[in-house]
């Protein structure tokens, strides 16, 4: 009975999300208040039906209920209750429930703060949602519907897929969907910009936290996603440039580019159709990033469905999404005019320079992972391109930006001068080159060109982040009272910024100076990666609820002295009878030592996947400091009064052309 | 210079980073360019010398050697040919005897010495390309035959 409650909750939804576009449209094009009004209560009432629709289906989970077809396929009875719970997203159906759902929270966010946007630009952009919803809704009721029941009920499920069982596994998915189905807020703001004529500052204010926002979920999402590879797939990487993390990371690079633009298109009205422009693609590469993954056109761990049908409703879909959205944007956006002229060296120049590395950094991430699949449609042969190839695309696209931040974080906006930026500067870049000379030497012993080139803009991002901080601190009477009129969004730029300063830091050393052996051990024996003992203890049989392993026991040393004892697993799932790589990992900031379990060997012995990598949690850190950063800027005061001050002007909905 | 002269070299300036990008990007993608071949196409003989390819095929039944150490020596075969292939390293969890797998490396003498070997985590699970090359226009796998054989599960 549940599962029907939830299957017909959704099409009640369907329903009122044809409402909620129909109705503000309407209410938009006539100038009727009330009808524009509608948008609202209807994206309140969405979301609260879908909720509903979405705890059906966890009931169905919770409760082993394995005549829905989706629980037996993603459901074990000894699958313990919090993987149960996380299931719900665990394949297609489930998860695009719940990318449903984070599009019926974000619509109904934006119903409820903002109350002080102009009416028309809250009722276009609820109708936008609501069109997205609309197109999401009927994708699922059309062809996956994940309340579909099946009879005969099997005995039991065929089991949650050994790969999702990891508490890392848990967050990533909605921390994803977050940050994807985010950027339709900024794309329905963009779309309400361009049908209304009005796009001002006060325009970019209200975008911007919402920008910020799906960014920092996006940020999360991926840094989890990675995590989790590292520690679940026993290979020891954390980035493989597999097209379904490329999906993720197009919108994030063209997302960091449309935060960077709106801040500039909020403190200087210029770049306006740049960054509606921008906001747009975002959302399309999300759109794009669900197609890739759901389509099954790729094969990878992400890729759950294989129905032709599925991939072609989505790129029906994301065709009428871009067309419109282009067509609209070439029709109104000549009429978006600058308030002003854009100096070169000034903080504005710079940023869009950072945008045009940002987006062509994402168009060469773009290339590579779409080509190989445009040559096989043009049934040109079968090819693939590897990491070699982002790297040497992605990096040498990505250096200068981080050269670009440390300077325009000096440079003021308008117009500022050379030689005043490099007295600033000298300080800091000094440090950097001092630090980018000794760090190697005190963490891995050695110093390359690479390694100085990674180590110095990394100490740069970070020393300039600080000292423009410091700058604005000292402008005060006293640190105390420096470091308390620093407003939230410097202190979450900044954050931001250190994050990312870390995080090239981390990759610098982990990408140039890990260490890899693959050895065949018998227990007793011993074997040695980079100045650390690899003692094989033994290797004992376990059970664990729902899956039965060898556990080894691998005592690490160094020069004599015990370090750690790992206990790399290799399980076998009972239900799917499938393998999994459970890696241990003793983690500190300095180096991370890895082991993994490969596979027996008839006498007893076992192969052995040892690494040494330098710096590994640098990255992690690196991300989340920047989603730190994301919530402090996102939560800035100044977003919040900037809507009560705007309130008598735009509520007229007159104000701002 | 005036505003419109510097706004023409700003232009001109980021049109030519972009060209450089545009020439780096491709570069590089020649160069990393993969395809995929199956042990007929390389028995066929299409092939340049020292070429880095991808693999794909079955992993013939009662093939696998173990070798010195880490050492694996296995035979892929598609419906047609087979291709001894030579690793050193740890195998996927999901590597077995008659199922689809992917290896990356080149072409030495008559073996294939492989890099990297990949096979994903599904029991069923056959590269796409291959399947698509098993598959008869008609739609029916062209060697079912060779399948049994195989003796997949």
């Amino acid at each position: 009975m549940i599962p029907e409650i939830g299957h017909f909750l959704l099409i009640v939804a369907l329903g009122v999300a044809v409402l909620q576009f129909l109705v503000p449209s309407w209410g938009v094009w006539k100038g009727d208040a009330r009808a524009m009004a509608v948008g609202q209560s209807a994206a309140q009432v969405q979301f609260a039906l879908v909720f509903l629709s979405y705890l059906c289906l966890t009931w169905a989970f919770v409760q082993k209920d394995f005549s829905v077809t989706y629980v037996a396929a993603n459901s074990h009875s000894e699958l313990p209750l919090m993987y149960r719970i996380s299931a719900v997203w665990g394949a297609h159906e489930g998860s695009l429930l719940l990318w449903m759902l984070m599009l019926a929270g974000w619509t109904g966010a934006v119903s409820v703060f903002n109350r002080r946007l102009p009416a028309d630009i809250t009722a276009t952009t609820l109708a936008v949602l609501g069109a997205i919803s609309i197109g999401f809704l009927s994708f699922m009721l059309l062809t996956s519907n994940p309340f579909d029941r099946h009879f005969p009920v099997p005995a039991d499920g065929k089991d949650l897929n050994p790969l999702l069982q990891d508490p890392g596994l848990i967050i990533h998915p909605p921390m994803l969907y977050m940050g994807y189905v985010g950027f339709s807020v900024a794309f329905a703001f963009a779309i309400a910009a361009l049908v209304s004529g009005r796009l001002d500052g006060a325009w970019a204010r209200w975008t911007r936290p919402w920008t910020t926002t799906a960014w920092l979920f996006l940020t999360m999402g991926i840094t989890l996603g990675s995590w989790w590879a590292y520690h679940e797939l026993g290979w020891g990487g954390w980035w493989f440039w597999d097209p379904v993390e490329n999906a993720s990371f197009m919108p994030w690079l063209v997302g960091t580019a449309l935060i960077h633009s709106l801040a500039v298109t909020e403190k200087r009205g210029l770049l306006k159709s740049w960054t509606v422009l921008l906001a747009i693609i975002a959302f399309s590469l999300s759109l794009l990033g669900t197609f890739l993954v759901r389509s099954g056109v790729l094969v990878s761990v992400h890729a759950f469905a294989t129905d032709p049908a599925r991939g072609v409703y989505i790129l029906g879909f994301l065709a009428v999404v871009l067309g419109s959205a282009f067509s609209l944007y070439a029709w109104r956006a000549p009429r978006l005019k600058s308030d002003g002229d854009l100096a070169f060296f000034s903080r504005e120049g710079l940023l869009l320079l950072n945008n045009v590395f940002l987006v062509v950094a994402a168009a060469a991430v773009f290339l590579g992972t779409l080509y190989p699949l445009f040559v096989d449609a043009l049934g040109m042969g079968k090819i693939s391109v590897g990491p070699p190839y982002f790297n040497a695309v992605f990096i040498p696209l990505t250096a200068p930006l981080a050269v670009l931040l440390g300077l325009g974080m000096a440079v003021g906006w308008k117009r500022a001068k050379l030689k005043e930026v490099v007295r600033q500067l000298r300080w800091p870049a000094a440090l950097a080159v001092l630090l980018a000379i000794v760090l190697p030497f005190l963490w891995v012993d050695g110093i390359g060109f690479a390694v100085f080139g990674g180590v110095l803009l990394g100490c740069w991002v970070l020393l300039t982040s600080v000292h423009d901080l410091w700058g604005r601190v000292r402008a005060k009477r006293s640190l105390l009272n420096g470091l308390s009129s620093v407003p939230r969004s410097v202190w979450g730029m900044t954050m931001a910024h250190i994050g990312l300063g870390v995080w090239v830091l981390g990759v610098a050393f982990v990408s140039l100076y890990s260490v890899e052996r693959d050895v065949r051990l018998a227990a007793g024996e011993s074997a040695e990666l980079h100045g650390y003992q690899y003692f094989l203890r033994g290797v004992d049989p376990v059970r664990g609820p729902n899956y039965d392993a060898d556990r080894g026991t691998v005592e690490v040393t160094r020069d004599g002295a015990s370090i750690t004892i790992l206990h790399p697993e290799k399980r076998l799932y009972r239900a799917q009878q499938s393998v999994m790589t459970e890696a241990a990992v003793d983690e500190s900031p300095i180096r991370d030592l890895y082991v993994a379990l490969g596979e027996p060997f008839d006498n007893g012995d076992w192969s052995l996947r040892m690494y040494y990598k330098p710096a590994m949690q640098l990255v992690w850190w690196g991300g989340f400091i920047m989603f730190f950063g994301g919530i402090l800027a996102a939560s800035d005061r100044r977003y919040r009064l900037t809507k009560l001050a705007q309130a008598p002007v735009g509520a007229d909905g007159k104000v701002g052309a | 210079m005036t505003k419109r002269q510097k706004r023409m070299a700003a232009v001109l300036l980021l049109l030519a980073g972009l060209s450089v990008a545009a020439v780096l990007g491709f570069t590089a993608f020649s160069k990393n360019m993969m395809y995929f071949q199956t042990p007929s196409d390389i028995a066929g003989g299409k092939l340049p010398e020292g070429a880095r390819i991808r693999l794909g095929g079955l992993v013939e039944k009662g093939s696998v050697q173990r070798g010195e150490g880490l050492v694996v020596n296995f035979s892929v075969a598609d419906c047609d040919a087979n291709l001894p292939v030579r690793y050193e390293g740890i195998l996927p969890d999901l590597f077995r005897e008659g199922q689809g797998v992917v290896a990356m490396g080149h072409m030495d003498g008559k073996t294939f010495v492989a890099d990297e070997v990949l096979a994903k985590h599904d029991e069923n699970y056959m590269p796409p390309e291959l399947a698509e090359k098993l598959t008869t226009p008609d739609g029916k796998h062209s060697c079912a035959q060779f399948k049994s054989m195989g003796g997949s599960t």
